[in-house]
């Protein structure tokens, strides 16, 4: 028994399997059991099982598919280029303008307040202030900015993407001002001593070494982006759709082996698309 | 959304061994002694689903105050609904669904049919959903009309009958016949027709609800009314017809003819009274949340007729025994008036409309169900002013409104198509 402790390869194991469990149970056998369903067959009220590839022919087949991947791409890109300037420059300004510690994490609760509230509460108070009749349209038409109230502003891309990027910046800011926190300050100094500028410090130095927060950022606002239904639904009234709508709709319409052979491909189209990000920087290694 | 989760302190379960017992006493006549009925039905928990239509915690309070036993209600979403209804048959006693949902559920078998004879006002229930017919000469409108998915065989049926057989799927309970909503003051000029929808001149500012068998029916309206093409049965189309008729909205759409497409009841009611949208498909109680703000809004009768829909009360296959009496009484009670006139007041129907009348005064009786002038004010049961002396229910008379309507909600043979067309729709 005493042998059998000592043992370097059990006590290995045994210390990982509590972890494994929880995966095996909570994640992979999630997957796997959507993975089977999305092979099922569905008539309006049961779902039967079965082995074949009619659901994944029909996402295939439909050109509404092509176009609502293209859309929720979209949405990621932009979110992720508007989510990374901001959250780049504010936690810049925390890291190195910020000269004392407790300045920087009082600041830094400060940027969290807003979270304090519902994500959805936070969404929603958009559409008031955005309306045809809304505080925006209004304000600008007092000042004599605009004649006719901007109708672009709400149920359009603009608001969707302006939501995305309220909802999301805090992922990209919070990372990125700990990989800040962490740069040796005399890395900066001895730039500046061998006579670089401050847009050449910012981008030789500052930049590379923040590397691995900006990817940890970048993974949570995609994955976030890419997976979400509920404001891409209020803020476009209902009139574009992302991937995460298409799957909610066929569940409210309890066609669940066409929603899970969704969910697949986005899933994979995630994980596709991390793998590619996980290529430009080695988190592990930086980290 | 409205969640009413006031309980006794028992819990359902810890009840239910309780009552076992008392039921092994009471032996198995499904009508124990009354005082242990008495006793017990206190302690009963109704588990009510439904959409936010008729799920008010008003009705629970006076179940509570009238009989005696707690009803807890959930308000869902018409998917959200078919949905639970479908596939979680032990998360509710009473489904409080509408009669397309109950085409597509019914088969499933997690409801059971209800004895007829045990209903006190079941001659009263309106023509409608017995025999089809609201009056000897009405001819009966397209779609899945009540009475065809009304009834069944026998307890255990899962196929329906078109005779009345004395086995109901569903009790009836509330109807209405729904139009376009408008806002009056932002349009200005009199709409008559369901094309107005995709008037040009409302671009923009017109809306659709993202419901897909409501929507697809008043899609057909309006291209009926555009003169587009006659279906032969709207509430039955070919994968053809599906095509052409969400081709010309998605058309519509494409040229920014609307503001947003709505899914709830608030949404709707949002839209309409922040003058995001001036015209759209919209439900009677949605109109009356308008107006309570003290904007005007209409509830315009059409020249094609109505698209009406239909609400009942369908219990748990798995309700039996002292639950089973009680859900029994809480139907009886449900057609006995109170809750009738409740739902009349808000311009909706009651299955059996004369026992309403008692818990209405004259002047409501005579505006919302006779389409007579209004004596004095018209106050929703919310105390909210929807009416002063003088003016008329848009539409008319019961009759008048009920026997215009042209198609009921309704599910057709090829859903899943329309289903997915509907989801195309929605992403182009």
């Amino acid at each position: 028994m005493k042998k059998l402790l000592e043992n370097r390869n059990l006590s290995g194991w045994l210390m990982v399997s509590p972890l494994a469990v929880v995966l095996l149970v909570f994640l992979l056998m999630p997957i796997i059991l959507i993975v089977i369903v999305s092979f099922w067959r569905a008539t309006e009220f049961s779902i039967i099982p079965a082995f074949e590839f009619d659901n994944y022919e029909f996402l295939f087949g439909s050109s509404v598919t092509y176009k609502v991947f293209y859309n929720t791409f979209k949405y990621a890109l932009i979110t992720w280029a508007f989510t990374l300037v901001i959250g780049f420059t504010v936690a810049y300004y925390l890291a190195f303008h910020i000269r004392s510690l407790t300045w920087q994490v009082a600041l830094f609760l400060v940027c969290t307040i807003p979270f304090l509230t519902s994500n959805i509460i936070r969404m929603i108070s958009w559409i008031p202030f955005l309306g045809r009749n809304g505080i925006a349209n209004t304000t600008l038409m007092s000042w004599g900015v605009i004649d006719e109230p901007l109708e672009w502003l709400l149920f359009s891309d603009f608001s969707v993407i302006l939501a995305f990027v309220h909802l999301y910046t805090l992922f990209m800011v919070v990372p990125i001002f700990n990989t800040m926190m962490r740069i040796d300050k005399s890395l900066i100094e001895a730039a500046r001593d061998a006579g670089a500028n401050g847009a050449q410090i910012l981008w030789n130095v500052i930049i590379p070494l923040t590397k691995p927060g900006i990817m940890i950022g970048t993974i949570f606002v995609v994955t976030l982006v890419m997976g979400d239904f509920i404001t891409v639904r209020f803020m476009s009234g209902s009139q574009s759709a992302n991937v995460g709508r298409l799957i909610s709709n066929d569940i409210a319409l309890l066609q669940y082996p066409s929603a899970s052979a969704t969910a697949i491909v986005l899933l994979a189209s995630v994980l596709i698309t991390i793998g590619i990000l996980l290529r430009f920087v080695d988190i592990r290694k930086e980290l | 959304m409205t969640k009413f989760t006031s309980r006794t302190g028992l819990s359902r379960r810890t009840l239910l061994k309780g009552a076992a017992s008392t039921a092994i006493t009471a032996g198995a006549t499904t009508l124990g002694a009354p005082m242990l009925w008495a006793q017990n039905i206190k302690d009963i928990t109704i588990r009510q689903f439904g959409t936010g239509v008729s799920n008010l915690n008003e009705v629970a309070t006076q179940v509570k105050e009238d009989l005696g036993f707690t009803l807890e209600m959930t308000a869902l979403d018409t998917d959200s609904v078919t949905q639970r209804a479908a596939t979680q048959p032990n998360s509710f006693d009473i489904a409080d669904i509408e009669y397309f949902i109950c085409k597509k559920v019914w088969a499933a078998g997690n409801l059971q049919a209800m004895d007829t004879s045990k209903l006190a006002n079941y001659d009263k229930i309106v023509g409608i959903f017995r025999d089809g017919k609201l009056t000897p000469e009405s001819t009966i409108a397209q779609g899945t009309a009540p009475h065809t998915v009304g009834f069944t065989s026998g307890q255990n049926g899962t196929d329906f009958v078109q005779e009345e057989s004395g086995w109901m799927t569903l009790i009836p309970t509330i109807y209405n016949a729904d139009t376009l909503g408008i806002r009056p003051d932002l349009i200005g000029r009199p709409i008559n027709n369901w094309s107005e929808l995709l008037n040009p001149e409302f671009k923009g500012k017109a809306s659709i609800l993202d419901i897909s068998s409501i929507g697809i029916m008043d899609m057909a309206m309006v291209v009926e009314s555009m003169g587009e093409y006659t279906y032969p049965d709207k509430g039955n189309m070919t994968k053809e017809e599906i095509d052409m008729t969400i081709g010309i909205f998605t058309e519509a759409k494409n040229n920014g003819q609307f503001r947003a497409f709505w899914k709830s009841f608030d949404e709707s009611v949002n839209l309409m009274a922040s003058g995001e949208v001036v015209i759209q498909s919209m439900w009677s109680p949605a109109i009356t949340a308008v107006k309570s703000q003290g904007i005007p809004c209409v509830y315009q009768p059409l020249k094609e007729g109505y698209r009406s829909w239909g609400g009942g009360l369908g219990i748990s296959a798995a309700l039996s025994g002292i639950e089973l009496d009680a859900a029994y009484e809480y139907i009886n009670w449900y057609l006995s008036g109170w809750v009738g006139g409740f739902l009349m007041k808000q311009g909706y129907y009651s299955a059996v409309p004369e026992t309403s009348k008692a818990f209405m005064s004259e002047n409501e009786w005579g505006f919302w169900f006779e389409g007579k002038e209004a004596t004095g004010d018209i106050a929703s049961p919310f105390g909210d002013k929807l009416a002063g002396a003088g003016e008329v229910r848009d539409g008319g008379s019961f009759n008048d409104r009920m026997g215009a309507v042209a198609c009921w909600n309704s599910v057709m043979d090829e859903n899943q198509y329309m289903v997915r067309k509907w989801n195309e729709f929605i992403a182009a």
